[in-house]
């Protein structure tokens, strides 16, 4: 083949590619590039729909330290992310190590842990919503049967948000205990056996042997359910609209009634600007690392 | 795996054989049985039944366990009066739709980047997957204005399904996942579709989508469920009630709604996910594993 065919012939699969990618672009560019630049813009504009977008500068970030329920979004945030890392980090690694050991009805395990994450985030919220009921819902009978106090669950101030983390945790744990369970399964059987030699009880092998071995996806999914967390918005919005006494209101929360309720799409903007630095951090130790077991 | 030896894990064989070793795992086997049923099934239970007991029934303290008297025709009642068929057929259309849009959209995209390798194709790849470095929330705003008024055709597409298909389409995940598949298909099998004359469009439909039905349908069963279970997105760009899907009108009615009609429609809402799950459980459960930690 001639230079000049070649070239052609390369400049024909350049053009069938681009042709390839035209809609990826497309809606790439669209909706997902220039909003990403939109959205730093507006950060720093005041939009109201009826004038051309106006520079404010800093305006917006003013506006929002100003808000008392800025901090208390941030806390709410935190404390929700904290508490569903202490259960939805500890509960499903505990329960695969579990699972792992068993010898029957695995299938119907994997099956049933599953089921929640199938269903829709709202049926979930409105669901255990109706359980929480203080009067015929189902826990504060479970916990009557169980020779237990009643909780005031949604209704009260210091127990709203962990009855939130706690309706997150029952819909995510599937997923979360699976990869685990399969991250379990890929540890050598010879390591857990030299280890026994060696005189390790079932304690030290798991902490020197399944631990470590499991570390790469401890990591990862830490990372990534404290970007998830962070973002809760389907539970708070749903079950106790951000109450009682605010104690639910979360970032996101805010964010959505700065957007559309108060209609201060700048100042929104400057709020999600701060949510993505706070999670620039993680997110981008997340890309790091899946980059390197992709490799 | 009924009582198969399995791999060695965190205890040794020799531990399970013992008189002692099989009074503990058979302990802890009923233990996590009894935990995980009352946990992950019980619920479920109680939502299906509970759907079936008079207003007055639910209402009761303490709740029964047993329906006194089955009203299944509450479900009949639910679908009617919440004109649900209407609703499923909106969620149905925004699924589907945003299904075959990412489909179409993701799979020659990756093909041309695995398989021609364009000029430029790695700083536009990396420049996709930087997107996932970016919280959904941070861009809630700008993409909810460039949605509402798409820039250069400027075309308001609010309360239509395109808001929901276009920002979906635009999933680097997607790219990825299929890249990666793509990219272990030997190039020999191309050149050789390409001496046989095929042109590269050919060889996508006629030699690479056929061996690609694994990731073809983890891309699928993902892009539906994702799809089926949004519910912020949905709640921002579908402010028409006559176009809203499941997720938002369940949220929308619950206030008012009688309860056991409303737990009926949570019911219905979720049936098809969870018979998803059931139909395609290994692949989901692969895709899980494939999915999550390589994203």
């Amino acid at each position: 083949m001639s230079v000049s065919a070649r070239r052609r012939r390369r400049l024909a699969e350049n053009v069938t590619a681009y042709g390839l990618l035209s809609a990826a672009l497309v809606v790439f560019a669209v909706f997902s590039w220039f909003p990403i630049v939109r959205g730093v813009v507006l950060s720093f504009q005041q939009v109201n729909f009826v004038d051309d977008p106006e520079w404010v500068g800093l305006a917006n970030f003013e506006l929002l330290f100003a808000d008392p329920l800025f901090g208390v979004a941030w806390r709410n945030t935190l404390l929700f992310t904290g508490l569903a890392l202490v259960f939805g980090f500890a509960i499903p690694f505990v329960t695969a190590v579990l699972l792992n050991e068993l010898r029957h009805a695995r299938a119907y395990f994997r099956l049933v842990v599953y089921l929640p994450v199938m269903l829709p985030p709202v049926v979930t919220a409105l669901l255990w919503k109706w359980f929480y009921d203080p009067g015929p819902g189902l826990f504060n009978e479970g916990l009557r049967a169980a020779g237990l106090p009643d909780s005031a669950w949604l209704d009260s101030g210091d127990t709203a948000m962990l009855s939130l983390v706690l309706v997150s945790t029952w819909a995510n744990m599937g997923s979360t205990t699976l990869i685990y369970l399969a991250a379990l399964q890929t540890i050598p059987g010879d390591l857990y056996e030299a280890a026994e030699l060696d005189g390790a009880g079932i304690w030290r092998r798991l902490w020197h042997v399944t631990v470590p071995q499991t570390r790469f996806v401890l990591l990862v999914l830490l990372l990534l359910q404290v970007v998830a967390t962070m973002q809760v918005f389907t539970e708070p919005f749903v079950m106790t609209g951000g109450g009682p006494d605010d104690s639910t209101v979360t970032v996101l929360l805010l964010l959505y009634r700065y957007a559309f309720v108060y209609n201060d799409f700048g100042s929104a903007s400057a709020l999600s600007l701060l949510l993505f630095v706070a999670l620039g951090v993680f997110s981008a130790a997340y890309v790091r690392l899946t980059r390197r077991s992709a490799e | 795996m009924k009582g198969a030896p399995g791999p060695r894990t965190l205890v040794s064989p020799s531990q399970l054989r013992s008189t002692r070793g099989k009074i503990v795992y058979w302990v802890l086997f009923s233990l996590v049985l009894v935990a995980f049923t009352l946990a992950f099934l019980f619920p479920l239970y109680w939502a299906v039944t509970g759907a079936m007991k008079t207003p007055d029934e639910l209402a009761r303290v303490p709740p029964t366990l047993v329906p006194e008297q089955w009203h299944p025709e509450t479900f009949a009642q639910a679908w009617d009066e919440l004109d649900l068929g209407k609703y499923f057929l909106n969620t149905i259309v925004v699924a589907g739709g945003a299904w075959l849009l990412q489909l179409a959209v993701a799979v020659p995209a990756a093909f041309a980047l695995s398989k021609l390798r364009p000029v430029l194709g790695g700083a536009v790849l990396g420049l996709m997957l930087a997107t996932l470095m970016l919280p959904a929330s941070a861009l809630l705003v700008p993409t909810y204005l460039t949605v509402s008024d798409v820039p250069l055709i400027g075309v308001n597409l609010l309360s239509t399904p395109a808001a929901i298909w276009l920002p979906a389409a635009a999933s680097a995940f997607n790219i990825y996942l299929l890249k990666r598949f793509f990219d272990q298909i030997p190039d020999e099998l191309i050149e050789a579709a390409t001496i046989d004359g095929a042109g590269p469009v050919r060889i996508l439909l006629r030699v690479v989508l056929p061996i690609s039905r694994p990731v073809l349908a983890v891309v699928s069963i993902f892009a539906v469920v994702a799809a089926w279970k949004d519910f912020i997105w949905p709640l921002l760009v579908l402010q028409d009630p006559g176009t809203q899907t499941l997720s938002v009108l369940l949220q929308r009615v619950a206030p008012d709604l009688r309860l056991d009609l409303l737990v009926a429609g949570l019911v219905l809402a979720s049936l098809p996910m969870v018979g998803l799950f059931l139909v395609f459980q290994k692949q989901i459960l692969a895709g899980l594993t494939a999915g999550s930690l390589k994203g």
